[in-house]
């Protein structure tokens, strides 16, 4: 169970990997995430977004950023080898219909929750503009797919290395002024980027489809330690989540919360890359 | 007295059929033994160590054996507890375990985690004669004690295939009797568990040192050589829903004993700052995640916390404190709005907390949690409050007292107030008939508002125990088995 049958590195730090889960790659709809461990004992159980699943195979395929101990013993696993567990798929899926033109905003390994969202709005018939970054060439991920999707294309980089040279808002808020307004805006990124992007949107009152990607343990509703405030009220992602009226999350909260164990964890990855050195693996 | 003498004594005058209740209120009630309350600050081993053999057969030699025996009443699975007791009185251990496995399933877990003074020993004839519970026959101690012993652990007898299948969503005290008494009657049982290890509760919520988990080990291994199959990872509702198991995958009866699962919280502000924890999610980290082994094996994070404060006054409120100890932190304070009385969590719990140094902070409600400029809890204002008239559950009304807030210097909080009803079979079953809080409505045979589907535990009762779980668990197997049989 959960074997890895095929793995991609897509940039320095992100990974992509297509996962044996036959009842996931079936159940799952865009929107959706799991919870996996790279091993089954103590392991940390963290939450990816399931970037595409083939049912054929039983496989779903996940793309995630090396930033921890978790995701970077699952970056050393191999074809063959297998993940812990693989549990899901949870939360609700995204709503999808015909909205008419719909802007897909994504940076950096948030291009990889957003495509599945993407190519769903677009089989539902939407005009889909996708305006597509990351800090530099570099760590773009995802760029033919989703040209292969999108009725327009904008790629932009922070140092210029790659496309035009700008944030994603910049482009955004062009797109925003554009007669007729966007109908749906979904932005998914790091958590400041997605805010900047509702506050954009909020000028023109565009409404704005966000993704959260907070701490979780269990991923069912049972732990809480995923709570936002979304309109002045406690919303946990994993149930209620994990889209949200992104003009109603309180942002600034949010990024506090997922940096409350930033030193232990550093303290967990520092010590397997020293595991790693000793073992040979760089 | 020596206590060697003292039994002696005790058992030369029951042999000869002389043994009266005069005699029997002389035996000092038998105190549980417990590791030292010094030592057990650092470790993560079970507190309550158990009975001697001889410490055992004195305690059930206290048993009146009225001809009433009240405590049975107050048994939520009505355990033979005159008849058991009786057993031990005479020696005879592993029938004392037969006649509890009769009703209870298990025993191991329930002596240790019933609430037995207001249960079984509430209404015990010793305690009344006291007027002090505290004093009436220590009738969950024996029954873990008669649980200990069974080394052996006998697989029990199944039925001839019967070709149906059973689906038991959730891994839990009612689902574990639920699988065990519908795998005795021949069918074909799985049970479906949302996270990597089995057993609910049991595991990701009480504690090592209050429920080993090798004890729960054992049930689910003895589930397992029945042919109970176990998938974990498998969340109903998500990764198959109860349509399709039924359906598509050909399971003819389903029970849903998930538990609560929703941590409610006080809605007071800052609650959302780095450091506030649901009990739930602190117990996780800690119990199934073993965060206590964090950086030494064990990969998930919790709080490196020097004062803690925790909110209620269950055995969850407890649970969490004693393990706040446990992961070091310099002071923990229990915060309850009522006055210890009111306290629902066992008064072996409390009792425990104590010694450990937890610092109870009685009729004080927290106002708000303060935060410093980073998010980080650095405080929590709490407001006093005094006893008034009863309310509608006949506790006495906590009113506050204005303007006595003061602030309680933590950098940690844990809320233990209890759990809402989780959403997620709501959002994935329809037919299914849930009540204005979400829970699932039942009747007197825990069937639900859907054909074949059965559901006991707090996702039925709300907020329930391990026992009340198994109860329904009972009651849900019979009316399985019967529904099966057409």
């Amino acid at each position: 169970m959960y074997e890895i049958t095929h793995k991609k590195q897509l940039s320095e730090n992100a990974f992509l990997m297509d996962v044996q889960a036959p009842l996931v790659a079936n159940a799952r709809k865009a929107g959706q995430f799991v919870i996996v461990s790279p091993n089954t004992e103590a392991g940390e159980r963290i939450p990816l977004t399931v970037a595409g699943a083939d049912t054929a195979a039983g496989t779903i395929r996940l793309i995630f950023q090396r930033v921890g101990k978790a995701t970077a013993q699952m970056a050393d696993l191999q074809v063959g080898q297998s993940l812990g567990y693989v549990a899901g798929p949870l939360g609700k899926p995204t709503h999808v219909e015909k909205f008419g033109t719909v802007v897909c905003i994504g940076g950096g390994i948030g291009n990889a929750p957003l495509l599945p969202i993407a190519t769903a709005m677009k089989e539902a018939g939407n005009r889909i503009i996708s305006i597509i970054g990351s800090r530099n060439k570099e760590l773009l991920i995802l760029e033919e797919d989703f040209k292969a999707i999108s009725d327009e294309i904008i790629v932009v980089t922070d140092d210029g290395s790659y496309g035009r040279k700008a944030l994603v808002t910049q482009p955004l808020e062009e797109i925003c002024q554009r007669q007729p307004r966007p109908d749906l805006a979904v932005a998914i990124g790091p958590a400041i980027m997605m805010k900047f992007c509702c506050e954009t949107t909020k000028k023109y009152n565009v409404p704005t489809q966000v993704s959260l990607n907070t701490i979780m343990v269990d991923g069912t509703g049972m732990c809480g330690g995923c709570r936002v405030e979304v309109g002045g009220k406690t919303q946990f992602v994993c149930v209620d989540g994990p889209e949200f009226d992104g003009h109603q999350v309180n942002f600034d909260q949010m990024m506090k919360r997922q940096g409350a164990y930033k030193d232990l964890e550093k303290k967990a990855m520092d010590q397997y890359q020293e595991h790693r050195c000793r073992i040979g693996l760089k | 007295m020596d206590i060697t003498k003292l039994l002696n004594e005790m058992l030369e005058k029951k042999a000869k059929g002389e043994l009266k209740a005069k005699d029997r209120y002389t035996i000092p009630m038998q105190e549980m033994p417990a590791q030292d309350a010094v030592a057990r600050r650092s470790n993560v081993k079970e507190v309550a160590t158990g009975y001697t053999a001889e410490q055992a057969h004195l305690e059930a030699l206290r048993c009146l054996q009225c001809p009433t025996a009240p405590c049975i009443e107050g048994c939520p699975v009505r355990i033979d507890i005159k008849g058991f007791i009786a057993a031990i009185a005479d020696g005879d251990n592993s029938k004392a375990l037969e006649i509890i496995k009769q009703n209870s399933l298990l025993p191991a877990v329930c002596g240790r985690v019933c609430p037995q003074e207001v249960q079984c020993q509430e209404k015990c004839t010793v305690g009344k004669k006291f007027k002090d519970i505290g004093q009436s026959v220590s009738i969950g101690r024996l029954e873990r004690y008669v649980a200990d012993l069974n080394q052996s652990s006998a697989v029990p007898a199944v039925a001839p295939a019967t070709g149906k299948k059973v689906a038991v969503i959730g891994s839990g005290p009612g689902g574990i009797v639920v699988a065990a008494d519908t795998r005795r009657a021949g069918h074909e049982v799985t049970i479906f568990e949302a996270f990597h290890k089995p057993g609910g509760v049991m595991v990701y919520g009480i504690p090592e040192f209050r429920l080993p988990k090798a004890i729960v080990q054992e049930e689910l291994q003895t589930l397992e050589k029945m042919g109970v199959k176990i998938a974990c990872n498998f969340i109903v509702g998500r990764t198959r829903t109860i349509e399709q198991l039924m359906k598509e995958d050909g399971f003819e009866a389903v029970y849903i004993g998930v538990g609560a699962g929703l941590p409610k919280f006080m809605n007071i502000p800052g609650e959302q700052l780095v450091g506030v924890y649901s009990a739930n999610e602190y117990l996780t980290r800690a119990n199934l995640m073993k965060a206590y082994a964090f950086g030494k094996g064990a990969d998930t994070p919790i709080a490196v916390s020097k004062k803690v404060a925790v909110l209620g006054g269950g055995n969850v409120a407890m649970d969490a404190a004693r393990v706040a100890v446990r992961l070091g932190a310099e002071k923990v304070y229990l915060v309850y709005r009522r006055s210890e009385v009111e306290m629902p969590a066992r008064i072996e719990e409390v009792h425990h907390a104590k010694e450990e140094g937890v610092i109870f902070c009685t009729l004080q409600n927290p106002k708000q949690i303060l935060g410093d400029d980073k998010g980080n809890v650095k405080g929590m204002e709490v407001l006093r409050y005094e006893l008034g008239a009863p309310d509608d559950s006949g506790r006495r009304r906590p009113v506050e007292i204005p303007g006595s807030e003061f602030v309680l210097d933590v950098d940690t909080v844990i809320v233990a107030i209890g759990n809402g009803a989780n959403p997620l079979l709501q959002q994935t079953t329809p037919g299914l008939q849930f009540n204005k809080w979400g829970n699932i409505v039942v009747d007197d045979n825990c069937k639900t508002s859907l054909e074949g589907v059965y559901a006991g535990g707090d996702i039925v009762l709300g907020a329930a125990t391990v026992i009340l779980a198994m109860g329904q668990g009972r009651i849900a197997a019979a009316a399985i088995n019967e529904y099966l049989k057409t």
